[in-house]
């Protein structure tokens, strides 16, 4: 859901709303919407509905990625602050052991892994989720506040190529919603 | 043929006595969950929660003081003497630390696991954690003595040029206990997202409204979220795993690295870490019993839960009795006469009754839960429970007093507390009853989103959640 591409004129609708109240509908629609080709459009669930990845034909996320970047930089960076400081910047003898060994240094580094891992996974859930946005056309609608309750709902957005307001609300129609409005933007 | 072929059943049947206890009870719909769980923090404020948040605010205002003199008077004012040189400020780090692991083990490892039954019991678990590192890490910091130097323990530079000496397991205790408190917070505010925005969709006044709405940051759960948020999830659950278990392992090496009888062994890391888990669902357990009822959320966190959590506490105290029983072993075929005494000394030395409540409670008591009507009857629980936090305060004590007595006789000497160490102590229930109390008060005290997904209503191949039996799903 990302922001649209272009400008828009402010009196175009931001999509076509359908509701659901149970999660094996909203699947059953979501797969239809899939199979009908729409690519900007999305489902709004109170918690994470299984099998609707698959059911809106989404690839597998790409959080890893974040999370192993910060995990090889933090090992990184914990083994070479540790050899810089201990055993270059100022290197002191403590109890006969080595300047630096990686056994002594491990501790922190791997500590550092996990922290900077860490952070990869959550900053890069917010980035690809293009968080925190504090304004959003579906949040100011009134009824799309059960999203969060116990609603489950199908969003098509006006700026999707195949999206014509006749077409798109029949296919949620006989998708077996109980409810289709327009959302303003 | 066709006419005859029924169409499968979705749920296979399931003999009665077989049948599993739901998670939710009374078949609760979604939108009752919602309504339970963020009705705690709507609803106007009990008396009960003053009765217990007066106390707890005058502990903590205790706390603030003691530390204060003890900055401006130096650490004399504890009863650290030669040879005891770590009293109860490590007794208290350890103890508190260890409590934390509980709600890392329920949020990360029972997540790998699939152990759906922690999505009760996990958001007040990390905010215990979070809690109580807080209260561990106000120990290393205030035990330095010159506490305004606090920060020459981060690898920042100074104008003298020198370093922080990483060969010392101290300072992997730094960047374990500060990681350990980083990742629990980010991992704990990952998981309230969704449900802040609950709160922020329910929310009645402006203010409500924009204070859940900020922290909420926008979500709307749009399946594509959920898809990288789920994603994140795994994967602050994969790298929990690693830290809890490496935390107190690095704790337990503060110890072992030395060279001292009692303390330098291969066996403390995981006797650490069992102890830390067992004394952490301890401390789950007092507060969630009364908790629950006291919030009528009996639903949600059910006797299955506390049931369950029991025979967490009796396999982690079962390690933590084996690792008592090999440590005695070891000590003697040894042959050290250092370490043997060592162990002797722990037993029937002068501190000897401290050993032995120790092993009342930590070895005996979980025992008991092997016995159904015990882990069923929630006020034995409860009291076994306390038994639990005070046998491993006496862990550590008894670790901490092998000091007392080591190579040499004419260097043997006696420890107590002062006054100030006992305050600072009691203090810090202060600090951790205040922030928990607060975190009841404004926060979803369950994972609302979590909880909603684990019920037969939220799975679309359930016929509740709307499967039709014969269909594809």
């Amino acid at each position: 859901m990302a922001a649209p591409g272009k400008p828009i004129a402010t009196s175009r609708p931001y999509g076509i709303l359908a509701e659901f109240d149970n999660p094996a509908a909203t699947m059953h629609a979501a797969e239809k919407v899939r199979d009908a080709g729409y690519r900007r459009w999305d489902v709004f669930s109170p918690y994470p509905v299984h099998g609707m990845d698959s059911a809106m034909g989404l690839k597998n996320s790409k959080v890893g990625w974040f999370s192993f970047t910060g995990g090889v930089l933090g090992y990184t960076t914990g083994m070479l602050m540790i050899w810089f400081l201990n055993a270059v910047d100022y290197p002191i003898i403590v109890g006969g052991k080595p300047m630096f060994s990686p056994f002594g240094a491990f501790p922190p580094s791997y500590e550092l892994t996990i922290l900077f891992g860490s952070f990869g996974a959550l900053l890069g859930m917010l980035f690809l989720n293009r968080l925190p946005r504090l304004h959003h056309p579906l949040l100011k609608h009134g009824r799309f506040a059960q999203a969060t309750h116990d609603r489950f709902y199908v969003v098509i957005e006006t700026t999707d190529p195949k999206y014509s307001e006749s077409e798109t609300r029949r296919l949620l129609e006989s998708a077996g919603s109980a409810h289709i409005e327009l959302v303003e933007e | 043929m066709a006419d005859v072929v029924t169409p499968l059943p979705i749920v296979p049947v399931v003999p009665r006595e077989l049948e599993r206890e739901p998670l939710v009870a009374n078949k609760r719909s979604i939108g009752w969950i919602s309504d339970a769980i963020a009705g705690v923090a709507e609803a106007k404020t009990p008396l009960w929660w003053w009765y217990a948040f007066i106390p707890s605010a005058t502990l903590l205002v205790t706390m603030t003081c003691m530390i204060a003199y003890l900055v401006s008077a130096g650490t004399g004012v504890w009863g650290l003497s030669h040879p005891v040189m770590w009293g109860w400020a490590i007794i208290n780090f350890v103890w508190w630390i260890g409590i934390g692991h509980a709600g890392t083990l329920i949020s990360a490892i029972l997540f790998l696991l699939r152990q759906k039954w922690r999505t009760g019991v996990n958001r007040a678990a990390e905010a215990m954690t979070i809690f109580a590192v807080m209260c561990a890490g106000i120990y290393p910091l205030i035990h330095v003595g010159r506490v305004w130097l606090g920060w020459w323990l981060f690898p920042i530079p100074l104008s003298q040029g020198i370093w922080p000496q990483f060969r010392s397991p101290l300072m992997w205790d730094v960047f374990a206990v500060s990681t350990y408190f980083t990742v629990s917070l980010l991992f704990w505010y990952m998981g309230l997202v969704p449900d802040l925005a609950v709160m922020r969709d329910r929310a009645k006044t402006k203010i409500r409204k924009f204070l859940y709405g900020l922290f909420a940051l926008g979500w709307t759960g749009s399946n594509r979220h959920w898809s990288n948020y789920e994603k994140a999830y795994l994967i602050l659950a994969g790298l929990s795993t690693p830290l809890v278990l490496s935390v107190h392992s690095i704790v337990s090496l503060d110890f072992s690295v030395s060279q001292l009888p009692g303390w330098h062994t291969t066996i403390f890391p995981p006797y650490f870490v069992a102890g830390a888990v067992f004394s952490g669902f301890g401390m789950v357990l007092t507060l969630l019993i009364p908790l629950r009822s006291m919030l009528k959320l009996e639903d949600l966190i059910t006797h299955r839960h506390v049931d369950l959590m029991c025979k967490v506490t009796l396999a982690t105290g079962t390690i933590v009795g084996y690792a008592y029983a090999m440590e005695v072993f070891i000590a003697w075929y040894s042959g050290n006469p250092y370490e043997r005494y060592a162990f002797w000394n722990r037993a029937f030395g002068p501190y000897g009754w401290g050993y032995w409540i120790m092993i009342s409670c930590n070895v005996i008591t979980p025992q008991l839960f092997w016995v159904k009507a015990i882990r069923r009857n929630l006020i034995v629980v409860w009291i076994l429970s306390i038994f639990v936090n005070i046998g491993m305060w006496f862990e550590r004590f008894v670790i901490v007093m092998s000091l007392h007595r080591d190579f040499l006789p004419s260097n043997w000497g006696t420890y107590g507390p002062t006054w100030v160490d006992i305050l600072t102590y009691v203090g810090t229930f202060g600090l951790f009853f205040t922030f928990f109390l607060l975190f009841i008060r404004f926060l979803p005290i369950i994972a609302i989103a979590e909880v909603k997904a684990i019920t037969p209503q939220a799975d679309p191949h359930h016929p509740l959640g709307g499967a039709k039996p014969g269909g594809h799903h």
